[in-house]
């Protein structure tokens, strides 16, 4: 299994290829539906100006997600004395991001989406434009990965709620797949036309 | 019928969270076996057992989504339906609080979370006076990500060959199943409706995913149907988390309803591996768990 530690370098992206499990260190961004369409509306649209009241938010996810990941994930969350810990942590469904993941990979130098069930062309585009790949968690395995989950180190944008905020966390071993990698290769691709040839064979 | 049930409700959520069905973890254990070793299938496969033990040891939800609550309740005349929903309530915000469900109910307006998993319509009740004297509760709770892959299909369907009668309903079942690849965290069960209206199908196509594995379906044509889709939908090849594999599906339950003339909907609501249901039965005092 191949070790990655965050931040990751472009040549470390472009050596993995799909189907290849790999194990993640490092600090981590969460974000899923709010945090994309936030991200596209309050920072990217804005040409990277965005209103005074979000540069510290900004600020803090450009340091993480430079060179970073970022988690398609809403966790179930406990507060203890003040310090926040991961309960459940699996990934969710990634297709929602499509129409944003692209350009949030772009904007903010991204390497790596951990989510599940893969994404669509566009973001498969831009994997292979900017060097980056999608890894695909084990959906539903939340007790587990929260495991990995070692500090909550900073939360984001809580109006939205706690699954919909950023969550900044440092991860250890989080185990993942590559799904789509740098060169244009998607597994999901493969897989459904398979099963679709597959299908038309049944209904003959 | 003056019992506070709250503390009861409380800890059939935990165990539909916390603790996968006995019979869903066997089928996923058998299934490793036949996954080809080393495979991405088999790794998933192990992630998730390894997951299941961890939830149950620990007390902690199988999965972050702990979705939609759906509380079926059946109850004797004299019990106040009222009064129940109340302690449901209740035992949904305690249940949120101690972890065992993600705070899940938004405002569809506002786009606010409550907090605590109550809100308009939420959880999802349905209740039925029976003539037995006890109660009996099954919860389902029904994650977002295969909900979104669930879907209703209308026959005929001249794009899938699909006519009013069995066979049309293999044919649209297998393709929302190839719609569905591992979106839905499969492997999966289906729960199928055929006939009523669209909101009673739907309702009806959930209550199947309550079915044990190993329940047979006692109308012998749809026990045939339930196994061969199950047999065709695996030989899709889709496999665990759609990583390709020889496990894509781990049941398949069908019930029918009487439907108008004019109207032939099949309903398919996909549950992910975490099907994760449990009952409760309460008589008198006695409150027994399952």
């Amino acid at each position: 299994m191949r070790k990655l530690t965050v931040p990751i370098s472009e040549d470390t992206i472009r050596d993995l290829t799909v189907g290849e499990p790999v194990s993640l260190s490092g600090v981590i961004a969460t974000g899923r539906d709010a945090a994309h369409k936030y991200m596209i509306e309050t920072f990217i649209k804005t040409g990277g100006q965005p209103p005074a009241s979000e540069e510290n938010v900004y600020a803090a996810l450009q340091t993480v997600l430079r060179d970073g990941v970022i988690y398609h994930c809403g966790p179930v969350v406990q507060q203890q004395n003040g310090t926040w810990s991961f309960v459940a942590a699996g990934p969710t469904t990634s297709i929602r991001e499509e129409p944003y993941q692209a350009d949030v990979i772009e904007h903010f130098g991204l390497r790596a989406v951990i989510g599940k069930g893969g994404m669509g062309p566009k973001t498969l585009r831009a994997c292979q434009d900017f060097g980056a790949v999608y890894l695909h968690a084990i959906g539903g395995a939340a007790s587990l990965i929260a495991r990995s989950v070692k500090e909550v180190i900073a939360v984001h944008k809580m109006a939205f709620g706690v699954p919909e905020a950023f969550w900044i966390i440092r991860v250890e071993d989080f185990p993942a797949v590559v799904t789509m990698d740098s060169h244009g290769s998607s597994l999901h691709q493969q897989i459904k036309e398979r099963s679709s040839a597959r299908l038309d064979d049944l209904l003959r | 019928m003056t019992q506070d049930l709250t503390d009861a409700f409380v800890e059939l959520i935990r165990r539909a969270s916390t603790q996968l069905p006995a019979d869903m973890e066997q089928a996923i254990r058998d299934a490793r076996e036949n996954e080809e070793p080393g495979s991405a299938a088999q790794g998933a496969l192990d992630t998730i057992i390894q997951n299941v033990e961890l939830a149950r040891a620990n007390a902690t939800p199988i999965c972050q989504d702990t979705g939609t609550p759906i509380f079926e309740i059946h109850y004797p005349p004299g019990v106040s339906t009222r009064q129940l929903a109340d302690q449901i309530r209740r035992a949904c915000a305690i249940a949120t609080e101690r972890a065992y469900l993600r705070p899940n109910a938004v405002n569809s307006l506002t786009g606010e979370n409550s907090g605590d998993n109550t809100g308009i319509d939420f959880p999802t009740m349905h209740f039925t006076e029976w003539d037995d004297d006890g109660i009996q509760v099954d919860l389902l709770l029904k994650g977002g990500g295969c909900e979104n892959v669930s879907t209703q299909y209308k026959l005929p369907d001249a794009g899938l060959g699909a006519g009013r009668d069995l066979e049309g309903v293999r044919r649209v079942v297998l393709d929302a199943v190839n719609q569905a690849q591992g979106l839905g965290c499969a492997p999966g069960v289906l729960g199928i409706a055929v006939g009523g209206d669209r909101g009673a199908s739907y309702i009806k196509s959930k209550q199947q995913l309550l079915r044990p594995l190993e329940d047979n379906n006692s109308e012998p044509e749809l026990a045939a149907l339930e196994e061969q889709i199950l047999a065709e939908g695996n030989e899709l090849g889709i496999g665990p988390m759609g990583f390709g594999g020889s496990t894509t599906l781990l049941g398949v339950k069908i019930g029918t309803m009487h439907r108008l003339p004019a109207s032939y909907f099949v309903s398919i609501a996909y549950m992910c591996w975490a099907n994760r249901r449990a009952s409760m039965r309460i008589v008198g005092e006695d409150i027994s768990y399952a």
